[in-house]
């Protein structure tokens, strides 16, 4: 089985180049399907891989070594594969929803100039996100993870000509680079420590080195360093203002980058590299802090929004958020079970804005939508089970997801608990506020909209509902103990030596009473929203001049853009200004050219000199011996 | 023999150039340069990487001032060399865009400075080194008078006068080496072999490192530097910048850091400091430049900076980073400004803000475009990953806050580089571009070896990093050796 891995990344490589090599004599028609076909290669030969890790035959698998790569001194690189069940795990997600979303693009793009491009983008993306999950060392990692970056920032600005996209896609590449900043100086304090860059070999010597009782500061800066890499591409305060933007790209690559997989793969670094983060409380702290604090801003800013595709973007950093809580909470496998589900009923909320958008040519505010179930219904139908999930009704994905978190927040302190059940019932208030505003009512559009209202082809709609088939049953493969299940995925996590929490000291009743009384608030909200969009039709106010003070402050996104804008993107540009006109050309050349110019007038002057003039040189000489004699006589 | 051949062929081939007359000139200059890089690639794969100098020559000169014509190529020169002859048909080839008066001229003394350039990387005699160096200059001095933009004369002219200066305190500092030697020769050996106290060899090194630091040029000795770049022809800029800068890295490597390790110890971390402040110094200043060429000048100062930081790191993953980054740098700087010369071919101007929109015209040129730029920021599988990242762990083990501050680099590259793109490619069409064409056949023929070049050593790293490393290893060696041991 292993030496076929390296195909896993080879295909959708492989499809990446057929597609940009040959774009002129591939058919437009074609290209999707040759994108989708190498992926499935791909897909089918991870499950193959899935079913080898559930039973337990991929524990302790020395790397994968493709070939050494980079040879200097003492480092060593190689271009080398960690295949366990965590990196199998995350490569089922992406090989699976990429598939999915491929063919869902096949007709969503269909009539786009662009789509052999686009095609060719999504290939190289899926390349680069195995790479970053498959790589048995941090370099690798970074290849992929920088890779990935390149991917979203070509896929943002796909629609070239409008600028404000492109001004999205720099945003989100620029952003990430300021995490991969910390994420490259994570790395080489990680390489100035202990001599490499592999996994097994660092998280070895860093057990053998520090002292599990003894807080260790190097390793706080380590996991701090790496944690601002992911702040980056997990879009997390204060790095998270460009996932929002990057809803500029096509639908379906909202979809797959920024919700199911890209996003999580700061998480995923972190389960990763959990030995060392369980090393650092400290680290911990800042990753529960940052987590909820993400969770709860974005989702006061969804409550207010009105682009049905920004409502998500901001619901997806509100869902990371919950992720880093679980994982500054030391729910390592609770994070990565929420980015299991979230992947799922993510995608499927995506892909089914992208059917609403898909049946309203184009048009994407909330406002203007309305009574679409009847004329949507398996996007509508989809979309509820989606919705329902994000909520956290049992028995679907999200409850379970949802609940192993606030459960660890519990156990820390009840008012972490507070904490997340306050998020998620923002989450569950934004949600089915744009639920009931799209499919229920009166349709608010134009007739000319109404009259062209369909519900998506196939290859759109049944990749919705595998979605919504995964969002029913993903969540119990972590049934907890309380509900009589057994953990199955945080010990299939473990086999890859991910951490498992401390055993629960809550009793079953107390478990029962938290689950109850978030499940009813939960259920309130839901009403309360109804009775708000349905019952009464409440509309979003259409101008801004309309909205309360809070409002405005939610609508406007706390005017954190307009900040960074006044304190890091204006003063960055005066500096530029300042530099290049006043210190290089009025100081450092200038100093400069007088030393030059100053060569140039004693020249002058001194030749004057040598006149030529007879008498005048005898003057000279005669002083000069005057001098010397002088001299003599003083010396 | 490889080596000496390596410098006549392209000196006669000059010659033939001149004598071939305008209409052949570029053809002969083109074919002999190909020539070159094939003799150099045959001296790589016969090269013995276990023998330390290969294809030495050492013959007598002037004896009485302990002179000789003493060549030979260890990794780094094999190197270096590789990096010229690869790129001299390129920057030939590209030439061929723009409409050169006097055709035969111009060759014959591009031609001419290969052969110096050639020499400077092979001289194992600091006086022959010497030669060559200011053989260096003197065609590029012309290139950039003859065939410059219209504030050519200015411009020259301050350069040739700063290098110049440079020169003359290189030649003070060989001077006086020479005097204290314990054999009175230039040799190599014998260079390496002398003893300075610690107030010669900071005398020493403050000269050597003015002398090279303006070559490459670090902060705060660059201003000639953007307005060189600017005004020479695009292939002076592209000898300048992708060779011609190495030279100075090149001469810290072979004649600073063996000669004189304890003003190293003592004054490194000031040119390190130096060099980091450059970066960042030069990265915000190209931000907002208007001209994309002085753009890239500066962004051309922030790149030296790094590698220049990285010379002072003493560590082996630091000194290939340097090495590595000089050839990623020489092939992607070469590699930016033929991009810079087909926009001047097509729309006449190279201000930012008259451009726009030409992908809509060129996609082919478009994807060719982000490769570079991508090579450029360093993004992995690309060449200048690797040269960077190992740079980064130099510094990092040397004092891991210049690392934070040099890493600047990597969200400022991005900013400056994606803007600038986004401006001149991306947007609506202009009208004023409708006509404007996509690559043509000789201009793939250019960037097509370049791409390859960036991913075959972005992938392939060890096919340099293996040759160099033994050499690096014997000048930190010698650097480490001869610095008394503490008390």
């Amino acid at each position: 089985m292993m030496e076929f891995v390296w195909l896993i990344p080879a295909l959708p490589l492989l499809g990446f180049l057929i597609l940009s090599l040959f774009n002129k004599y591939i058919p437009k028609s074609a290209s999707g399907y040759i994108a989708s076909a190498m992926l499935l290669g791909s897909f089918l030969i991870v499950l193959n891989l899935l079913f080898s890790a559930i039973s337990g035959q991929l524990i302790e698998q020395p790397p994968v070594v493709l070939f050494h790569w980079v040879h200097a001194g003492n480092l060593n690189l190689s271009l080398s594969f960690q295949i366990d069940n965590l990196s199998v795990w995350f490569m089922s997600i992406i090989t699976g929803v990429g598939f999915l979303i491929h063919v869902y693009s096949i007709s969503y793009m269909h009539d786009d100039e662009g789509v052999t491009r686009y095609f060719s983008y999504l290939n190289l993306f899926i390349f680069s996100m195995l790479l970053l999950v498959m790589g048995s060392n941090y370099v690798v990692m970074f290849m992929g993870w920088e890779g990935v970056g390149l991917c979203s920032y070509l896929l943002i600005g796909f629609w070239f000509k409008n600028q404000n996209y492109n001004d999205a896609a720099k945003k989100a590449f620029i952003m990430n680079r300021i995490g991969d900043l910390g994420f490259l100086l994570g790395m080489l304090l990680i390489y100035n420590q202990f001599g490499t860059l592999e996994y097994r070999e660092v998280f070895d010597q860093a057990s053998k080195i520090i002292n599990p009782n003894e807080v260790s500061t190097i390793i706080t800066v380590i996991t701090l360093l790496l944690f601002v890499g992911a702040m980056g591409k997990s879009a997390q305060i204060p790095l998270y203002t460009w996932l929002p933007d990057a809803m500029a790209g096509p639908t379906p690559v909202s979809a797959l980058i920024h919700a199911a997989t890209m996003v999580t793969a700061g998480i995923y670094m972190i389960a990763r590299s959990n030995v060392l983060y369980s090393m650092a409380p400290c680290t911990l702290d800042v990753i529960y802090i940052i987590g909820t604090g993400t969770a709860i801003l974005a989702a006061l800013i969804g409550l207010t929004q009105t682009d049905i595709k920004k409502v998500l973007a901001y619901s997806t950093v509100s869902q990371l958020g919950f992720m880093f809580m679980a994982i500054g909470l030391g729910g390592y496998s609770a994070g990565v079970f929420h980015v299991t589900t979230h992947a799922f009923f993510k995608a499927l909320l995506f892909l089914g804005a992208g059917s609403v958008i898909h049946a309203m040519g184009g048009e994407q505010d909330i406002r203007k939508m309305g009574g679409l179930m009847k004329k949507l219904p398996i996007t509508f139908i989809t979309f509820i089970i989606a919705t329902l999930a994000i909520a956290g009704i049992p028995p679907l994905a999200g409850f379970f997801s949802k609940d192993a978190i606030l459960a660890l927040a519990f156990e820390a302190n009840p008012i972490k608990w507070g904490l997340g059940v306050f998020a998620a019932l923002l989450t569950t208030f934004y949600m089915f506020r744009m639920l009931y505003l799209t499919f229920f009512g009166e349709f608010r559009g134009t007739q000319h909209q109404k009259e062209h209202l369909h519900e998506s082809p196939l290859l759109m709609t049944i990749p919705l509902m595998i979605l919504a088939a995964l969002t029913v049953f993903s969540g119990f493969i972590e049934v907890p103990h309380v509900l009589g299940g057994h953990n199955w995925f945080s010990h299939y996590l473990a086999a890859a030596n991910i951490a498992l929490p401390e055993a629960s000291h809550l009793s079953n009743s107390t478990e029962y009473l938290l689950m109850g009384t978030a499940l009813a608030l939960v259920v309130s909200v839901i009403f309360i929203t109804y009775f708000l969009y349905v019952s009464k039709k409440t509309q979003p106010a259409s101008s801004e001049s309309e909205m309360s003070f809070l409002d405005k402050l939610s609508y406007n996104k706390f005017y954190v853009d307009e900040l960074y804008d006044f304190v890091i993107v204006k003063p960055l540009g005066f500096l530029s200004d300042f530099n290049s006109n006043i210190i290089e050309k009025h100081f450092i050349d200038r100093i400069v050219n007088v030393s030059g110019k100053s060569i140039q007038w004693s020249g002058k002057t001194i030749r004057y000199i040598q006149s030529g003039d007879v008498n005048t040189y005898a003057i000279f000489m005669v002083i000069g011996i005057v001098v010397i004699l002088f001299l003599n006589l003083v010396l | 023999m490889i080596t000496t051949l390596l410098i006549i062929l392209p000196l006669v081939a000059a010659l033939l150039v001149y004598l071939a007359g305008q209409r052949l000139a570029p053809t002969v200059a083109i074919a002999a340069t190909v020539l070159e890089f094939a003799v150099a690639l045959y001296a790589y794969f016969t090269f013995d990487v276990a023998a330390g100098w290969n294809f030495a020559v050492n013959q007598e000169w002037i004896p009485s001032l302990g002179i000789s014509f003493n060549i030979g190529m260890d990794g780094i020169s094999m190197a270096l060399v590789l990096l010229t002859t690869f790129l001299l048909p390129i920057i030939l080839l590209s030439s061929l865009l723009s409409p050169l008066k006097d055709k035969a001229s111009f060759y014959s003394l591009a031609l001419i400075m290969q052969s110096a350039l050639i020499g400077v990387f092979v001289a194992k005699d600091l006086f022959l080194f010497y030669i060559f160096w200011e053989l260096a200059l003197i065609p590029i001095y012309f290139i950039c008078l003859l065939w410059g933009d219209e504030n050519r004369r200015p411009v020259t002219f301050k350069f040739f006068i700063y290098t110049l200066f440079g020169s003359l305190l290189m030649l003070a500092a060989i001077i006086y080496l020479y005097t204290v030697t314990p054999e009175k020769s230039f040799a190599l050996e014998n260079i390496y072999n002398t003893d300075l106290s610690a107030l010669e060899q900071t005398w020493v090194f403050a000269a050597l490192f003015l002398a090279f630091g303006i070559k490459m040029p670090i902060f705060p000795l660059h201003t000639w530097q953007p307005s060189t770049y600017t005004s020479a022809p695009i292939a002076g800029t592209m000898l300048l910048s992708g060779i011609m800068l190495k030279m100075g890295i090149y001469g810290v490597i072979r004649w600073v850091l063996p000669v004189v390790p304890t003003a190293l110890m003592n004054w490194g971390w000031l040119a390190a400091l130096l060099s980091v402040i450059g970066i960042v110094y030069a990265s915000i200043i190209a931000i907002r430049q208007s001209n994309y060429k002085t753009l890239i000048a500066y962004v051309s100062i922030a790149h030296v900076g790094l590698i220049a930081a990285g010379l002072f790191s003493n560590s082996v993953e630091g000194l290939q980073g340097v090495i590595a980054q000089m050839l990623a740098h020489g092939v992607n700087v070469v590699g930016i400004l033929f991009v810079i010369e087909i926009l001047l071919n097509r729309t006449g101007t190279l201000e930012i803000s008259k451009l726009g929109g030409l992908r809509n015209q060129m996609p082919q040129f478009a994807v060719f475009f982000v490769v570079i730029m991508m090579a450029s920021i360093a993004l992995p599988s690309t060449n200048g990953f690797i040269g960077e990242f190992l740079l980064f762990v130099g510094i990092f083990n040397y004092n891991p806050y210049l690392a934070a501050v040099a890493g600047l680099t990597i969200i400022l590259g991005a900013v400056y580089m994606l803007s600038s793109y986004q401006k001149i490619m991306l947007g609506e069409a202009k009208s004023a571009y409708n006509n404007v064409l996509d690559l043509t056949l000789i201009e793939k023929s250019i960037l097509i070896p370049i791409v390859i070049v960036i991913f075959v050593f972005g992938l392939f790293p060890n096919l340099v990093l293996d040759l160099t490393e033994p050499a690096v290893n014997e000048i930190l060696h010698t650097v480490n050796n001869s610095i008394p041991v503490a008390n």
